[in-house]
C-alpha cells in the first residue's frame, strides 16, 4: 500500500490531468501514448491531485511534467531522481514521479539512479527507453545495441549497452518492471502497480522514437511478431508464449532455454512459473537477461518486487526517534550549552 | 622554589607536533580552557592535507595556533611568542614565523639523529648555535610521560600518544591556567575507557607539576579576562556557528531544515553538526555527490523546506548548473561555500578567497544570485541566519561564503537571547484566488506554492517562460525582459540589507577595504596603524552582490583604497567594473590568512611611511 493520501471524495476523469499546453512531440512518437495512459490511469489511483508530483530532467521525454496538469518539475539533464529524492524525503505523504529517457537516467544521471534505487526512495521511475537520444537529434544512447550507426557512430557504436532491468535490480529497486508504449492495457496496469508500491518503483517502458530510431520494439509490438518473441510476466503464472501459448520457458540450472510444451513428451508442469516474491533476485536477474540472449522472448511485467522499509519511512522515523530520546530541539538550550561562561561587564 | 608570575596582556601559542602527535586537540583543549578563563581569543588551525603523513617528516608536520589576550583580539596572531615543538620537522616549519626573543619549548627526546634527518637537519640544531637570539627550553618530554605512565598498563606506542597532554599540563601551569575543565572532558571523551582516561589524566596532571617543579622555567604568566560586554559566551568556530544559525532560522521561520551535502573539507564539519541535531527535525542528506545534493535541496525547496547545501569550491562547480535552475525556477536555497586554495583540488586544509568570481559569475547564463561573506567565526551564525532569510523572502538562491580560515577558527561569541532574534516571516500561497505561478509582490517575488495545496497546481523548470502564467516561452523579448527582471529582482535587495559602514577615521584620504574572513587581520592593521598616528578608514563587505546601495557613494569618499585579498584581486576586478574607483591591490596567495602586519606595511608602503596616511 503506498503511503499517499487516499482521495475518497473527489472523483477525477482523465481530463483532470491534461494541463492546458500545446504537446509538441513529433506525431507518431510513442510518448504520446504513455502520456494518454498516464492520464486515463491517474484518477483511478487514489491520490489526491494535488499530492501528485512529477519531476523530469531533459530529454522529449522530459517534457512529460508540462503536459501533466499537477504538480511538475522539469529539472536539469540527468537529475531528476535526485530532485524527487528532496521532494520525497521532504514530503513523504506526497506522490512522486520521475519522467526520463534512457540518456537522461543512465547515462548523466546513472549516479542518481542507482543511488535512488540502493536507498529505497519512494519514488516512480518511468524509464522512456528509446534507445537514443531523441531531443539532440539522433545519437546512441547507453541502451543503444553496440554497433547501432548514428550521426555520432557513422562507422556502428563500439559500446556495450546497459540492460536496464538489470542495472534496477543490481542497484536495489523493490518493483522492477516493463512494458510498451503500444500496449496501453498492460502499461496501464503497470503505472498502477508502481503508484501502490512503497518504495522504488522502476519501469522501463519501450518507446518508438519515429523520428531517429524507428521500430526499434516493432518484433515485440507488430501483431504478427509479438507471440512469439514476448513472454508476459505474471505472478504464479508459468511462462508461456507462442500464438497458442505453445511454448514455455524452463530453467536447466541457471540456463533458460525454450521448450514447445506440445512435443517430445515435454508438459506444462516442466515450464518455470513466475514469482514476483522471490527471496532472491537471481531469477529477476536471468529474467532480465533474456533480451541479450537469442532466440529467448523479451519478458513484460513485474520482474520482481521486494517489501523493505524505505529511505523516506527510515529517515523520519531517525527523526522521531530522536526527538523522541532527547526531546524536541529546543533553541536556547542548544545555543547555550558547551563550554559557556558569563561576563558580569566590568571586566572581571 | 619560588616562581615569579609576570602579568602580559597577550599571547600567541604555537602547537606543532607530528600530525599523530594529537596538536589539534592540544590546541582546541587550550583554546577552550583560555576561553573559559575569560581572555578574548582568536585560533588558527593549520594541518596538513594528509590524514597521516610519514612521521617526523616536514610535510607532516600539523599546528595550531592561538591569540589570546585581556583585550579585543581580532585574528590568531602574526608571530608566536611561544612555540611547542614536539619534534624537530616542527621546529623547522615552524621557526620562521616566531617572534624574536620567542620561546621555543622542544620535546628534547625527538631530537635524535632519526628524526633530524627526517627533517632534514644536518646538525642538532639544539647545539650548532643557529637558534640563537630565541629562549630554547628542553623538556625531555616523551620521557617525562614515560616516568609519569610508568606501569599503568598501556603499551609504549600507547604511552607515546599521551605526551600531548603531558605539554598540554605544563602549558597550562606556565600561563596560570585552570586543569580542571580539561580534566572533565578527558572523562567524558574516554568514560569509554578507563585506562586511557586515567592515562591522559595523569600525563596531563604531570605536566602541570613539571612545570611547578622544573627549574627549566623560572617565571609563570599571567593573562587578565578581557573586559568583553556583558553576557553569556561560548567559544564557536565558523563552521560550528554556521550550523546554529541555519537551526535557529529553521526555528525561526517554522520551516524544516534540509541539508544536502557531500563531504568535503573544510565544509563537512557543518554536515557533521548538523546531522547531531535531528531533535530540531533537521534533515541532513548525504548525497552522492554534490550535484544530487543542490538537485535535492531544490526538490526540497520546491515542497516547502527551508534547504541548504554545503560545500568548498570544487563543489560549488558541480553545483552551478542546479545554481542556475535555482535562478530560473526562483526557489530559496542557500549554498555555502566555505572556500580553500585552488584551483582543482588546490590546497585543500588551508585558506582562500579565490571563489568569488566563481560566486558572482560561475553560471551559465545571466544568472544572478545573492552573494554574502562571512567575517568572522561568530559571524557566520549571523550570516547563516541572514542568508535564510532573504532566500525564503525573496525566492532566491543566496550563496554564503565563507573560508577555512573562519570555517576552523574559533573565538568568543557572544550568545544571543533566542528571543532577541526576529522572525522569518514565511507565506506560502494557499488561496487559488489570481494565483499564478510566476505572479509576483512588490519586491518582484514569485509566490511560494507547494505541492499538496489544492488547486495551485502547477509546473516549474529551467526552460525559458512567460512571467506571471510560467508557459514555456521562447519569444526573444520575452526572454530578455526576463533577464533583466531576475536581475532586477535580485538588485532590488540592495535595499533590505544594512548600509556599508566606514571604520575608523571617516576623514581618512585612504580606506582600507576588504570582504569575508580578513576583517580580524584588517581591523588590526587599521587599529594599529592608528596607533602609529595614522588617519586610515576601513570598510568591510559582507554583502557582495547587490553590493549596499550607498557603497558607490562611501567608496567615492577615499583618495584611495587599499584593497587586501587571499586571490589575484577578485574583489577588486568587480569594484573596478561597477564603481570605477582607483585602488591599490595587495593579494596574498600562499594558502594562509593574512598577518595584519602585512597589511600595515603595505599601508605604510603606499603612503612613504610618513605617518598620517595622507
Ligand atoms: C548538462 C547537459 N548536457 C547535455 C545536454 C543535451 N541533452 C539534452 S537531452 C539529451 C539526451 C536525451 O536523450 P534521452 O534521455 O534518451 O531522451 P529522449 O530525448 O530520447 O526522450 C542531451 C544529451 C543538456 N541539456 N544538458
Ligand atoms: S525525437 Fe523521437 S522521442 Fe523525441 S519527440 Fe520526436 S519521436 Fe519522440
Amino acid at each position: 500500500m503506498a503511503d499517499e493520501t487516499i482521495n475518497t471524495e473527489v472523483k477525477y476523469s482523465a481530463k483532470d490531468f491534461s494541463s492546458s499546453q500545446d504537446v509538441r512531440w513529433c506525431p507518431g512518437c510513442g510518448d504520446y501514448s504513455i502520456l494518454a495512459q498516464m492520464q486515463r490511469v491517474s484518477p483511478d489511483l487514489g491520490i489526491k491531485k494535488e499530492n501528485f508530483v512529477w519531476i523530469s530532467g531533459i530529454g522529449c521525454s522530459s517534457r512529460f511534467p508540462y503536459y501533466m496538469d499537477t504538480y511538475g518539475f522539469h529539472g536539469i539533464h540527468g537529475r531528476a531522481p535526485a530532485i524527487a529524492t528532496g521532494v520525497k524525503v521532504n514530503r513523504p505523504d506526497l506522490s512522486v514521479w520521475v519522467a526520463t529517457g534512457d540518456g537522461d537516467l543512465l547515462s548523466i544521471g546513472g549516479n542518481h539512479f542507482i543511488h535512488a534505487c540502493r536507498r529505497n526512495v519512494g519514488i516512480k521511475i518511468m524509464l522512456f527507453n528509446n534507445r537514443i537520444y531523441g531531443l539532440t537529434k539522433g545519437q546512441y544512447s547507453p541502451t543503444s545495441e553496440k554497433g547501432k550507426k548514428t550521426k555520432s557512430t557513422p562507422f556502428g557504436s563500439v559500446d556495450f549497452p546497459f540492460n536496464p532491468v538489470s542495472l534496477a535490480i543490481g542497484a536495489g529497486a523493490t518493483l522492477i518492471a516493463r512494458t510498451f508504449d503500444r500496449d496501453p492495457k498492460h502499461m496501464q496496469a503497470m503505472m498502477k502497480r508502481a503508484a501502490d508500491h512503497n518504495g522504488t518503483a522502476f519501469i522501463e517502458i519501450f518507446q518508438n522514437c519515429n523520428i531517429f530510431n524507428d521500430g526499434a520494439f516493432e518484433l515485440y509490438t507488430e501483431k504478427e511478431s509479438r507471440p512469439e518473441n514476448v513472454v508476459v510476466l505474471e505472478h504464479d503464472k508459468p511462462l508461456l508464449f507462442g500464438k497458442n501459448n505453445e511454448f514455455g520457458i524452463k530453467l536447466e540450472g541457471f540456463t533458460p532455454t525454450v521448450i514447445n510444451i506440445t512435443e517430445n513428451g515435454n508438459s506444462v508442469n516442466d515450464v518455470w512459473v513466475h514469482n514476483e516474491f522471490e527471496k532472491t533476485n537471481s531469477r529477476a536477474n536471468i529474467l532480465s537477461q533474456f533480451t541479450e540472449m537469442e532466440g529467448l522472448p523479451v519478458p513484460i511485467g513485474v520482474f520482481r518486487q521486494e517489501t523493505k522499509t524505505t529511505y523516506e519511512e527510515d529517515f523520519q522515523n531517525q527523526i522521531n526517534g530522536v526527538k523522541k530520546s532527547r526531546g524536541e530541539g529546543d533553541l536556547r538550550k542548544l545555543l547555550f550549552t558547551g563550554n559557556v561562561w558569563e561576563v558580569n561587564g566590568n571586566g572581571s | 622554589m619560588g616562581k615569579t608570575i609576570l602579568d602580559l596582556t597577550d599571547v600567541t601559542v604555537r602547537f606543532a607536533g607530528d600530525s599523530g602527535d594529537g596538536m589539534q586537540l592540544t590546541g582546541s583543549q587550550f583554546t577552550n580552557t583560555t576561553a573559559l578563563v575569560g581572555n578574548d581569543l582568536s585560533t588558527l588551525p593549520d594541518y596538513p592535507a594528509e590524514i597521516r603523513a610519514p612521521a617526523g617528516t616536514t610535510y607532516g608536520v600539523s599546528g595550531f595556533q592561538l591569540k589570546f589576550s585581556s583585550s579585543d583580539v581580532h585574528t590568531p596572531g602574526d608571530s608566536p611568542d611561544v612555540l611547542v615543538a614536539m619534534n624537530p620537522a616542527a621546529l623547522k616549519i615552524n621557526l620562521s614565523d616566531l617572534k624574536p626573543n620567542a620561546m621555543i619549548i622542544v620535546n628534547i627526546n625527538a631530537f635524535d639523529t632519526r628524526n633530524l634527518k627526517l627533517a632534514n637537519y644536518d646538525s642538532n640544531p639544539l647545539e650548532d648555535g643557529s637558534l640563537q637570539g630565541f629562549t630554547v627550553v628542553q623538556v625531555p618530554l616523551s620521557q617525562q610521560t614515560s616516568k609519569a605512565l610508568e606501569g599503568i598498563g598501556l603499551t609504549n606506542k600507547e604511552i607515546s600518544r599521551s605526551k600531548n597532554f603531558f605539554a598540554l599540563g605544563m602549558m597550562y601551569w606556565l600561563y596560570s591556567r585552570p586543569i580542571e575543565p580539561t580534566i572533565e572532558w578527558i572523562k567524558s571523551k574516554f568514560k569509554d575507557s578507563a585506562l586511557l582516561a586515567e592515562a591522559n589524566e595523569k600525563a596531563l596532571m604531570a605536566g602541570y607539576y613539571f612545570g611547578e617543579n622544573t627549574e627549566l622555567f623560572t617565571t609563570r604568566y599571567q593573562v587578565y579576562p578581557a573586559k568583553l560586554p556583558k553576557g553569556t559566551y561560548r567559544n564557536v568556530s565558523g563552521n560550528e556557528a554556521i550550523a546554529l544559525g541555519f537551526i535557529t532560522a529553521s526555528v525561526k521561520s517554522g520551516l524544516p531544515l534540509f541539508l544536502g551535502s557531500y563531504p568535503i573539507t573544510p565544509a563537512s564539519d557543518i554536515l557533521h553538526e548538523l546531522s547531531r541535531h535531528k531533535n530540531f527535525g533537521v534533515r541532513t542528506f548525504q548525497a552522492e555527490d554534490e550535484i544530487s545534493a543542490i538537485t535535492a535541496c531544490l526538490g526540497a525547496a520546491f515542497s516547502g523546506a527551508l534547504a541548504i547545501t554545503t560545500t568548498s569550491g570544487p563543489g560549488v562547480a558541480l553545483k552551478s548548473e542546479a545554481m542556475g535552475l535555482g535562478v530560473m525556477t526562483e526557489l530559496p536555497i542557500v549554498i555555502i561555500d566555505i572556500q580553500r586554495g585552488g584551483p582543482s583540488t588546490g590546497l585543500p586544509t588551508k585558506t582562500e578567497q579565490s571563489d568569488l568570481l566563481q560566486a558572482m559569475y560561475g553560471r551559465n547564463g545571466e544568472a544572478p544570485v545573492v552573494v554574502l561573506a562571512a567575517s568572522t567565526p561568530a559571524d557566520c551564525f549571523y550570516m547563516a541566519y541572514e542568508a535564510s532569510r532573504i532566500a525564503t523572502k525573496y525566492m532566491v538562491p543566496v550563496m554564503l561564503l565563507s573560508d577555512g580560515y573562519i570555517a576552523n577558527g574559533s573565538e568568543p561569541w557572544k550568545i544571543p537571547e533566542p528571543d532577541s532574534i526576529p522572525e522569518i516571516e514565511v507565506k506560502f500561497q494557499t488561496t487559488k484566488e489570481g494565483f499564478q505561478p510566476y505572479n509576483r509582490n512588490e519586491n518582484l517575488v514569485r509566490p511560494w506554492a507547494i505541492p499538496g495545496t489544492p488547486g495551485l497546481e502547477h509546473r516549474i523548470g529551467g526552460l525559458e517562460k512567460s512571467n506571471i502564467t510560467g508557459n514555456v516561452n521562447y519569444d526573444p523579448l520575452n526572454h530578455e525582459f526576463m533577464v533583466q527582471l531576475r536581475a532586477q529582482k535580485v538588485d532590488n535587495i540592495k535595499h533590505d540589507i544594512p548600509l556599508l559602514e566606514v571604520l575608523g577615521d571617516e576623514d581618512a584620504d585612504i580606506a582600507i577595504v576588504g570582504w569575508g574572513g580578513t576583517c580580524g587581520a584588517i581591523t588590526e592593521a587599521v587599529r594599529r596603524l592608528r596607533v602609529k598616528g595614522n588617519k586610515v578608514a576601513q570598510i568591510h563587505f559582507k554583502y557582495l552582490n547587490p553590493f549596499p546601495s550607498n557603497t558607490k557613494e562611501v567608496l567615492g569618499r577615499f583618495k584611495k583604497i587599499l584593497c587586501p585579498e587571499l586571490n589575484m584581486g577578485q574583489l577588486s576586478k568587480i569594484l573596478r567594473s561597477q564603481f570605477d574607483v582607483d585602488l591599490v591591490e595587495y593579494n596574498k596567495i600562499q594558502g594562509l590568512p593574512f598577518k595584519s602586519s602585512e597589511i600595515e606595511l603595505k599601508f605604510e608602503s603606499m603612503t612613504g611611511g610618513n605617518g598620517n596616511g595622507r
